[in-house]
């Protein structure tokens, strides 16, 4: 379901963002925006919406008056020269939901585009307020950086500014310095272990390497951002204090115990130890699980002892 | 009276202070001349002992390693543990960034260990107001970076009922600021420029502060953890580069009726391509950062870690590798539990029969497991936590 311009208004309000809102005819290009705008004292801001070979997508959020070159965006991302152009316009509505002419930061708001990467411009910053489409161009919105970057975070994305007009050299020993922002090349499947519950995706497997955490390593690339990794969709607005549930970190506690043990006795652990086998796992599972135990149990503490805080802080002391 | 060493930057041939680590013409740190220089002694393994006796458990691997390498009255704190007295550590970090790497993590790691191993309550400094002068950050975004960065030393695994974790900015005030005055007036300015090198052109706010970062030493700044305990020890793990706060600390403490800090200092965590000095939060090559994917870690491990191996896999098998500038073996000394495998590793390595790729990817292998285990503690941190670890709140059990 796309996102309405009401709806990004209304969580804009909701959390609390400073902005001003201005109503004008449909406007396709900065130019007919500024006719509107213009003189008001924020800075205009260019949208590009572009793709490069391998289907992933990029909207790069710029001050009007930054030039944006796409071959050196192009090697600066590792794509080399000439891997960026302009997406479609079917893409645009496809993934971003925004007709033409209304690129924008907050279409990363939809689902369709989780996986789009989003670089911002770090002139941004330097602007008291940006002018930026709510999610359709017969309106603009001007907001402080600061602003966007706490709607940004609200949605599990990671606000970075690049300088966008820099060009340092990429080759052998400079690898590209914008290649975090390649979206991972998996988008699907990197779905499902960012749904998966909390206490399941803090990794049921033993070895570090193992697959989910792998791809959850994946998924919490492109926005750099813990908060992914734990149940949370996306658009929720108030994340709910995690319960510290016993059942759960007794599950924990168990899978790791048992794979270790399984992964103790084979045919050459027993016909080393044999009768003394038992002793032998038993010294084995207590001196390689101790310490990730016991920092399990300290979560599991620290999350126990944060629900009584948060609770003790709003209590009501009885009536007398 | 200990040495209080004047800065003088023309003079110096490696430079080490809060703000800037360099070692002699591109060189690496010369820690034996640092200790002469600052005044501090060497922990040797009699420490390291002692501390297994006392604490009945393995020591840690910093400590067996020689990454905690040099302290001040450590031996104090252990002679008034073994009659009875506990002590209270004190630890911090200046919120510059919010990429952490495994540099930043380093004397976290050792002092939630210690935290365990001694059972003693912990305060965290986040200097906020550090970073806004020096950094030039604006007031909420170094507030804002001080708490994201909270997440990441929770993450370390402190305990929640021994461990208060406060921002300047917030905590500032009262008994704290008391102790802040008190310190002030007995550091002259003259004093404070030759430690740390401010000039005319520094502003008042750079002049002013290294009381903030002094006075979390007394138990006094801290009324509604240690009230009534004035007598309490405090030991400070940090790196050492942030010894002139202290010494400056250790100068002052007796003139107004304190016990002087304790101090147990480590090396620097080398960069990925040399050790020539620290590593850097702007440069991501230089650095394993807590939010490097497997992916990345391989990457940066394979591509940018600076070698002793040699040339080519003749010359390597024949002359072994240089094990003093090889980064994956200085990493491994830093991570790998298992001494029996590490001195293995050197010891093949060095002799020309292990090579590079193999060094390097049991590497991988062991920063991959300390990044996914971070990760998951860390998403495990929620707001509410961080703000039930930085309220002003009594610690009923913080010695238990």
């Amino acid at each position: 379901m796309a996102f309405s311009k009401d709806q990004l208004l209304d969580r804009l309000k909701e959390l609390q963002i400073e902005f001003s809102l201005y109503e004008h005819p449909v406007v396709l290009t900065v130019e007919a925006q500024a006719k509107y705008v213009g003189n008001l004292g924020g800075a205009l801001s260019k949208n590009l919406f572009l793709k490069d070979k391998k289907h992933r997508y990029y909207v790069v959020s710029a001050l009007a008056d930054t030039k944006v070159d796409l071959k050196v965006l192009s090697q600066r991302l590792g794509l080399g020269k000439g891997g960026l152009r302009m997406a479609a316009e079917e893409a645009l509505v496809e993934i971003l939901k925004v007709p033409l002419g209304c690129v924008t930061p907050f279409a990363v708001v939809n689902e369709s585009a989780r996986h789009v990467s989003l670089l911002l411009d770090q002139g941004f910053k330097t602007q008291e307020y940006c002018f930026f489409h709510p999610l359709s161009n017969d309106m603009s919105i001007s907001l402080n950086a600061h602003g966007l970057d706490k709607f940004l975070k609200s949605i599990g994305r990671d606000p970075s500014y690049v300088d966008l007009e820099a060009n340092p050299p990429v080759g052998k020993d400079q690898p590209p310095d914008l290649a975090a922002f390649v979206p991972s090349d998996a988008p699907i499947l990197s779905d499902l272990p960012v749904k998966a519950p909390t206490q399941d995706s803090t990794g049921k497997h033993v070895s570090a390497a193992s697959n989910s955490a792998a791809v959850a390593a994946k998924a919490v690339k492109p926005s750099g951002n813990a908060q992914n990794v734990k149940e949370k969709p996306v658009n929720t607005v108030q994340p709910s204090i995690p319960a510290a549930d016993a059942g759960n970190f007794v599950e924990e506690l168990l899978d790791r115990a048992s794979a270790l043990l399984l992964s103790e006795i084979s045919e050459d652990s027993i016909k080393q130890h044999s009768g003394q086998l038992g002793a032998e796992v038993a010294n084995n599972i207590k001196k390689c699980l101790r310490e990730d135990l016991k920092n399990l149990a300290t979560i599991f503490k620290n999350t126990a002892y944060t629900e009584g805080f948060y609770a003790g802080t709003r209590y009501q002391p009885k009536r007398l | 009276m200990e040495k209080v060493e004047d800065q003088n930057p023309q003079q110096e041939d490696q430079v080490v202070n809060p703000w800037e680590v360099s070692a002699k013409d591109g060189g690496k740190i010369d820690y034996d001349k640092l200790i002469d220089k600052f005044g501090c002694q060497r922990l040797d393994q009699s420490f390291v002992d002692r501390v297994q006796r006392l604490t009945s458990r393995p020591p840690h691997v910093f400590l067996r390693r020689g990454v905690f390498f040099a302290h001040r009255d450590f031996n104090d704190i252990l002679d008034a543990y073994e009659r009875g007295q506990k002590f209270y550590l004190y630890t911090g970090r200046g919120p510059s960034s919010e990429a952490l790497h495994l540099g930043h993590l380093i004397p976290f790691m050792f002092t939630k260990y210690l935290q365990d191993a001694f059972k003693v309550p912990l305060v965290i400094q986040l200097t906020d107001d550090e970073k806004c002068m020096w950094k030039n950050l604006s007031v909420e975004e170094s507030q804002r970076l001080a708490r994201e960065n909270a997440k990441d030393i929770i993450a370390c695994g402190f305990d929640i009922s021994k461990t208060f974790i406060f921002s300047d900015f917030d905590y500032v005030g009262g008994a704290f600021y008391k102790n802040m005055v008190k310190v002030a007036k007995c550091v002259t300015y003259n004093k404070v420029v030759g430690i740390f090198g401010f000039t005319g052109e520094d502003h008042i706010g750079k002049v002013s502060f290294p009381p903030v970062q002094a006075v979390p030493s007394f138990p006094s700044s801290f009324p509604h953890l240690f009230s009534g305990k004035d007598d309490l020890r405090c030991l400070i793990p940090c790196a050492i580069d942030q010894d002139p706060y202290f010494r400056m600390t250790r100068d002052v403490a007796p003139r107004i009726g304190y016990h002087k800090p304790a101090l147990i200092e480590s090396l620097f965590f080398p960069a990925l391509q040399g050790e020539t000095g620290k590593m850097s939060a702007s440069d991501p090559n230089s650095a394993i950062y807590v939010t490097d994917s497997a992916k990345d870690i391989k990457y940066k491990v394979n591509k940018h870690a600076f070698t002793g191996g040699q040339e080519t896999i003749e010359k390597h098998r024949q002359y072994g590798a240089n094990l003093e500038v090889d980064i994956p073996i200085k990493y491994l000394n830093f991570f790998l539990e298992d001494d029996a495998e590490l001195e293995h590793i050197k010891k093949e390595y060095g002799a020309g029969r292990m090579l590079t790729g193999e060094v390097k990817k049991r590497l991988i292998e062991v920063l991959t497991e300390i990044v996914e285990r971070h990760r998951r503690a860390r998403a495990a941190v929620t707001d509410e936590m961080v703000d039930a670890f930085m309220a002003v709140r009594p610690l009923p059990n913080m010695f238990d």
